[in-house]
């Protein structure tokens, strides 16, 4: 990065917050600051949702995604359409009649206390594990490829954030997230045309394709009925649906997105908005690194993308096996590179039944070139749990791209983390006071001390998250790990909801033993089966499952008991 | 002075689909075309 990409990255990311701090200084009264002012139009609501869950991890992850395991994780989108609309017309005229500021104040007024800071406290949990995981993602990747310090670059983003979120509460993250998606979405526009342009020279996006198919890069749907396979048409439609609804349904970050809409009419848009926008988006992040894939089939990649633990793991120990495989990886690359190079001519020729022996003959060049790739992922991690998939994207916009524009990505990630953080924190701070505070610690106190209170709990959890980045080590692909701590606990919250919106003759004790015991189901299986047996997502339907099963078994326990008491 | 009239939440202000059944079935189809369409791309080039 030259000055004018540090100057494009500290105007943008800085600039914004600036302006949220500006926009929304001293404007608040304890609703208003947890909940917005209630004049949120559709477009804003839609911008913020998609905003909160799409992270710098998904910048920065999913293109990697695409290169490793091709379009195949779009079908993970697949149930948010379903969720939303089920959000929309059910849950969404709840909160809205009860006028609630947190999802949980519903379990509290349809159940009881108890349901309600079970509900709560689910949700401080995985939320604050998530938060430590939106500010760590983006710092490791890019201080390790940009050399910064890791610690600075966690404690300087998240103060950003902390600083505008305190300051201006709901309004201020919804108009930040204005401008950090208008960032996002120009970063991401550019790298997919730039992309497209410098394709290797001679390849028509018809040759792309081809390679990219053959190479199996272009399987985005998968009617496989394993459910030890993570991403498939099933999985997708089912156990996603359960999991975008626990999200987008029950989680505060998103529930406080568009319960300050100006009417229902502007909530329910601003949810159909990312009904309608989500997978395309997800589609095309996808299709960068597909176009990346096939781009490093023509230039040669590093045998791993992240460089600096390579380099680590060479300066440490058997800095003659990692040459030998360097050395070995480039002539397969080689082979590769010249088979497919054939393929291409023959093609250009018109020869296409010549050309095609070809091509098969670098698919299988490619498998050589997969293999000392592998070996190289176990020199670096015997247990082959070092991933290399989230530097692929920044490696290669640090290789291609021109200066301006690398500063531009990398405010991208940055507005993407800041925009998903900011969320988090008002979320956390919100669910604090309004679940925890106001009706168990500080009953009859100001509007002011309230509003005092929540700025307070803010940074509180500001800094909580700060120090569990400080703390984090992951070896999971970022992507993967933020879900995989949402769908450990998103079971229980959204079955207590799903029991209260569904459920009519079920009570606060059995709905709150059946949480319970949903929740004990899912992390047993989390630690005790594999995931290539049972894939994460499917706990968010068995643990939903669970907690029915055990509220209704429960309440007629209860029931009957009460029954023969009076008698 | 006449009171201001509430937002009605019924209407979807939005053309050609004047209830929330006729934008919820729009999403729908949005989201079937865009399935068939990746599994027209996944067959294509397998």
């Amino acid at each position: 990065m030259n000055h004018l990409d540090y100057a494009i990255l500290l105007i943008t990311v800085l600039g914004i917050a600036a302006y949220g701090a500006w926009h929304t200084r001293g404007r608040h009264t304890f609703k208003t600051y947890l909940k917005g002012s209630g004049d949120t139009p559709w477009l804003v609501i839609g911008i913020s949702v998609m905003a909160t869950q799409a992270s710098a991890v998904t910048f920065l992850s999913t293109p990697g995604q695409g290169y490793i395991g091709g379009l195949g994780f779009v079908q993970f989108y697949f149930g948010m359409p379903i969720a939303l609309i089920i959000i929309a017309a059910v849950f969404l005229p709840i909160y809205r009649k009860l006028n609630v500021i947190t999802a949980y104040e519903y379990l509290g007024q349809r159940f009881d206390l108890k349901t309600r800071l079970l509900g709560a406290s689910v949700f401080l949990l995985q939320r604050a594990l998530g938060a430590g995981l939106t500010i760590y993602a983006p710092a490791i990747v890019l201080s390790k490829v940009l050399n910064w310090p890791l610690h600075l670059t966690i404690i300087g983003s998240g103060i950003v954030v902390i600083i505008y979120t305190a300051i201006g509460g709901s309004d201020a993250v919804n108009a930040t997230q204005k401008y950090q998606i208008a960032v996002i979405f120009a970063g991401m526009i550019a790298a997919f045309v730039l992309l497209l342009v410098n394709l290797p020279s001679g390849l028509s996006l018809s040759d792309t394709l081809t390679i990219a198919g053959r190479m199996h890069k272009l399987e985005a749907v998968n009617f496989s009925t394993n459910p030890g396979q993570r991403y498939t048409f099933w999985s997708g439609m089912i156990a996603a649906t359960f999991h975008m609804l626990a999200y987008f349904g029950t989680d505060q970050s998103q529930v406080q997105r568009y319960i300050g809409g100006a009417s229902l009419r502007e909530s329910r848009l601003g949810l159909m908005f990312n009904a309608v926008f989500k997978i395309p988006m997800q589609f095309f992040i996808l299709a960068i690194g597909v176009l990346i894939f096939v781009t490093y089939q023509f230039e040669k990649p590093p045998v791993f993308f992240d460089q600096v633990t390579w380099n680590e793991r060479a300066a440490q120990g058997d800095a003659a096996k990692m040459h030998d495989i360097e050395t070995r990886f480039s002539e397969a690359h080689a082979a590769e590179r010249q088979k497919l190079a054939l393929w291409m001519t023959a093609r250009q020729s018109g020869n296409s039944s010549a050309g095609s022996p070809m091509l098969e003959a670098a698919i299988k060049a490619h498998a050589d070139v997969e293999a000392v790739r592998k070996e190289a992922r176990l020199a670096v991690d015997p247990n082959d749990k070092r991933n290399d998939t989230d530097y692929i994207f920044i490696t290669y916009i640090l290789d291609h791209f021109p200066h301006g524009l690398i500063g531009l990505l990398v405010a991208t990630f940055f507005a993407a983390a800041l925009s998903a953080k900011a969320a988090e924190l008002n979320a956390l701070g919100s669910a604090s006071i309004v679940d925890f505070y106001k009706p168990v610690l500080k009953k009859d106190a100001s509007e002011e001390h309230y509003l005092f209170a929540s700025k307070a709990f803010t940074i509180g959890w500001g800094c909580v998250s700060i120090t569990f980045a400080l703390c984090l080590s992951l070896a999971e692909n970022l992507i993967q790990a933020v879900n995989i701590v949402g769908a450990l606990f998103y079971p229980v919250m959204l079955s207590l909801f799903v029991v209260g919106f569904f459920m009519r003759g079920i009570r606060g004790t059995a709905v709150f033993i059946g949480g319970l015991v949903a929740q004990i189901v899912v992390l047993v299986l989390f630690f005790t089966v594999p995931d290539s047996t049972l894939s994460y997502l499917w706990y968010n339907v068995i643990g939903c499952i669970v907690c029915i099963c055990v509220s209704a078994m429960v309440q007629q326990v209860v029931k009957s008991t009460a029954t023969q008491q009076t008698a | 002075m006449t009171p201001e009239q509430p937002p009605n939440d019924d209407a979807t202000g939005l053309p050609g689909l004047r209830t929330w059944r006729g934008v919820y079935t729009f999403v729908l189809a949005f989201f079937a075309i865009w399935v068939l369409l990746l599994i027209a791309l996944t067959r294509a080039y397998s």
